[in-house]
């Protein structure tokens, strides 16, 4: 096809979104079996610092789109900007992480160009040259395999950990800087983003924790709560839960592990009743060891378990309490 | 203030999932259903911004017969009128599609505010409410934690990754994806069950809208399958007390944890 890929980096005020390299890694893969030039475009205010970041990578063209209206995001000064360039160029893909600002001017780019949008891919395989993209569907339950209609470009996100980031190839000399002309009017810009913040009541810092205990929506019900903590105090734990749990305040959300919440990496993670959706999973993967329990033996939790009991947690962490008692007994 | 509320219904979350016979889609016969769960919360907020402001809250939602059944459980809870867009024509449609049947349904509607949830359980898109804002010409944000109405405008707090919020300001009318949590939903009385069934619904399909051109997906799922498990998982067999003891001897001399 040989028709160009764009990847599209994102930074907050400057400091680069590290999913930015999986993306441009994703890139790299996709021109080297297509063909094509690899494009990379990063939109900003003042974007000389970003620059340097990119100097060593394998890509050809490096667009800068600079403007006083993108000094912060919004959807509208990232579609506005992105579109005459994706008219211009027309390349055949344009590929992205799946964060949350993608999220939010990804469906707008492509609906104002009539394109499709295949969001949130773990993978891609090429049939004929062509590539079909992998998706979880139901959660995580299930893949689909979809293909792309119509006529490109073609918008592609893909979910964090698709793609090695750290597996980006570098190349001397490196990418052309080409600067973007951007023309915006500010009347088209509406949403109005103000200051960033956090929730204040940051009350622990589960990242200190060796080991976390983590509950979801099969611990049923907030009664069923001093089971789990239970388990967390014979195993000198944290304990922590998925967004069901904080969601109706069951515990408080500086417990939430994901993508909204922390993310930890302890030495031992159980998780109790926790499908495993990829919004949790991002935020404990790096756990050295991870235990499931879930009475589903399809739940998504144990792609990643290290340790997995399919099974009720209600008569497995009663047990559970009890051989862990008689062990410490012991010594 | 007349908000409308896009309701999905989608499998529940106990569902066992089956592949179907062609291997398109999941068999979908022995299914339960409920509403999508950001949805439910979007509904939630709808209604409390009704009770604040007045005006009503209306029910859009594509699907087959039973989602009727989604849409009378929004009245019961108090929304006013459904419009069900419900066509063989809007089987399984793209984000994309959804959106444009949605808004060809809406056009004569007068809407202060758009309620989407932010993802779908079932396709999990995650882009409906944003292809919607920008079908009709309007702004949107997504990811909504918190709504407090402003003279023309609302203000918004967005969810940003790993615990940072934003707060976004925009005019309305807006299309807003709501994210769960932002309230607590509430259960349906039995005098609203009662009232739900007197509540209109309009049926509309391909017929009743001017789509101009033909409903194509953008995006077409070809074939869905149980994932091939990555990771070498050692399951652990047994009763509670077998599986609890070989567990604790793993965790101390295998992986040496504990
Ligand atoms: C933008 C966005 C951000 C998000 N951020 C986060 C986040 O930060 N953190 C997060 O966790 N989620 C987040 N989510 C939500 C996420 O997609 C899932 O919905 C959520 O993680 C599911 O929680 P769960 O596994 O507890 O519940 P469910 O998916 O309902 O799973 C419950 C599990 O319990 C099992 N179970 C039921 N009964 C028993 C029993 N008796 N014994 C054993 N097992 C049992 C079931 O088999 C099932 O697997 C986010 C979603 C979006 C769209
Ligand atoms: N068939 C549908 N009927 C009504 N609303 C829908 C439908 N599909 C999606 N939506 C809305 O769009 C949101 C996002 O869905 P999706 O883009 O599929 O992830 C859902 O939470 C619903 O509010």
């Amino acid at each position: 096809m040989g028709r160009g890929i764009l990847v599209i980096a994102e930074h907050i005020e400057g400091r680069l979104n590290p999913t930015t390299w999986e993306a441009l890694r994703a890139g790299q893969l996709l021109t080297d079996a297509l063909g094509g030039p690899l494009w990379v475009a990063v939109l900003g205010k003042d974007l000389s610092a970003l620059t340097a970041a990119f100097s060593d990578k394998r890509c050809d063209e490096l667009l800068l789109l600079e403007h006083e209206l993108l000094a912060t995001y919004t959807p509208e000064g990232t579609t506005l900007a992105l579109r005459p360039l994706i008219e211009a160029r027309q390349p055949q893909m344009v590929i992205m992480s799946h964060t949350y600002q993608v999220r939010d001017f990804a469906p707008k780019l492509a609906a104002a160009l009539g394109r499709g949008f295949i969001s949130d891919c773990i993978g891609y395989r090429l049939e004929d040259g062509h590539p079909v993209f992998i998706r979880q569907i139901f959660q995580g339950k299930m893949n689909a395999d979809v293909r792309v209609q119509g006529d490109p470009p073609y918008f592609v996100s893909f979910q964090a950990g698709a793609f090695r980031g750290d597996e980006v190839e570098t190349s001397t000399p490196g990418p052309t800087i080409t600067p973007v002309e951007v023309s915006l009017d500010p009347s088209a810009i509406r949403t109005h983003p103000m200051e960033r913040f956090r929730e204040a009541k940051q009350a622990v810092d589960l990242t200190q924790a060796e080991i976390i205990v983590a509950i979801g929506r099969g611990i049923k019900s907030a009664d069923n709560i001093p089971l789990a903590q239970e388990l967390a105090e014979v195993l000198g734990a944290e304990l922590a839960a998925s967004r069901p749990i904080c969601d109706n305040e069951w515990l408080p959300m500086d417990r939430q592990i994901g993508s909204s919440g922390q993310t930890v990496a302890p030495k031992l993670y159980i998780a109790l009743g926790i499908s495993g959706a990829i919004q949790h999973i991002v935020g404990m993967k790096g756990s050295k060891t991870i235990v499931a329990i879930n009475k589903d033996p399809e739940a998504p939790i144990f792609d990643i378990a290290d340790y997995g009991i399919v099974g009720d947690l209600f008569e497995v962490v009663p047990a559970l309490i009890k051989k862990l008692r008689e062990v410490k007994e012991e010594h | 203030m007349n908000i409308i509320v896009c309701l999905k219904q989608v499998p529940s979350r106990e569902s066992i999932l089956r592949v179907n016979a062609d291997g398109t889609w999941v068999d979908e016969q022995d299914l339960s259903w409920e509403i999508n769960e950001p949805d439910v919360y979007a509904l939630e907020e709808a209604l409390r911004l009704k009770e604040r402001f007045g005006g009503e809250v209306i029910i859009c939602s594509v699907g087959p017969a039973r989602v009727q059944q989604a849409i009378r459980e929004a009245f019961a809870k108090g929304a006013d009128r459904g419009i069900h867009l419900n066509d063989p024509a809007f089987e399984r449609l793209d984000a994309y599609n959804t959106a444009r049947v949605i808004a060809e349904a809406i056009k004569g509607e007068s809407y202060d505010l758009i309620l989407t949830g932010l993802q779908s359980d079932d396709f999990g898109f995650a882009q409906t409410g944003v292809i919607l804002a920008e079908l009709l010409g309007i702004p949107h944000t997504t990811i909504v934690m918190e709504i407090h109405i402003l003279d023309g405008k609302v203000k918004v707090k967005r969810e940003l990754e790993a615990g940072w919020f934003q707060w976004i300001e925009l005019p309305l009318p807006a299309v807003l994806t709501i994210q769960s949590g932002i309230n607590h939903p509430r259960y349906a009385t039995l005098k609203g069950i009662m009232g739900a069934k007197k509540k209109p619904i309009r049926t509309l399909g391909r017929d009743d809208l001017h789509l101009g051109e033909a409903l194509l997906n953008l995006q077409q799922v070809e074939k869905v399958y149980i994932p091939q498990k990555t990771k070498e998982t050692q399951l652990l067999e047994g009763s509670p007390e077998e599986v609890a003891a070989q567990l604790v001897e793993k965790l101390k001399h295998e992986a040496k944890v504990i």
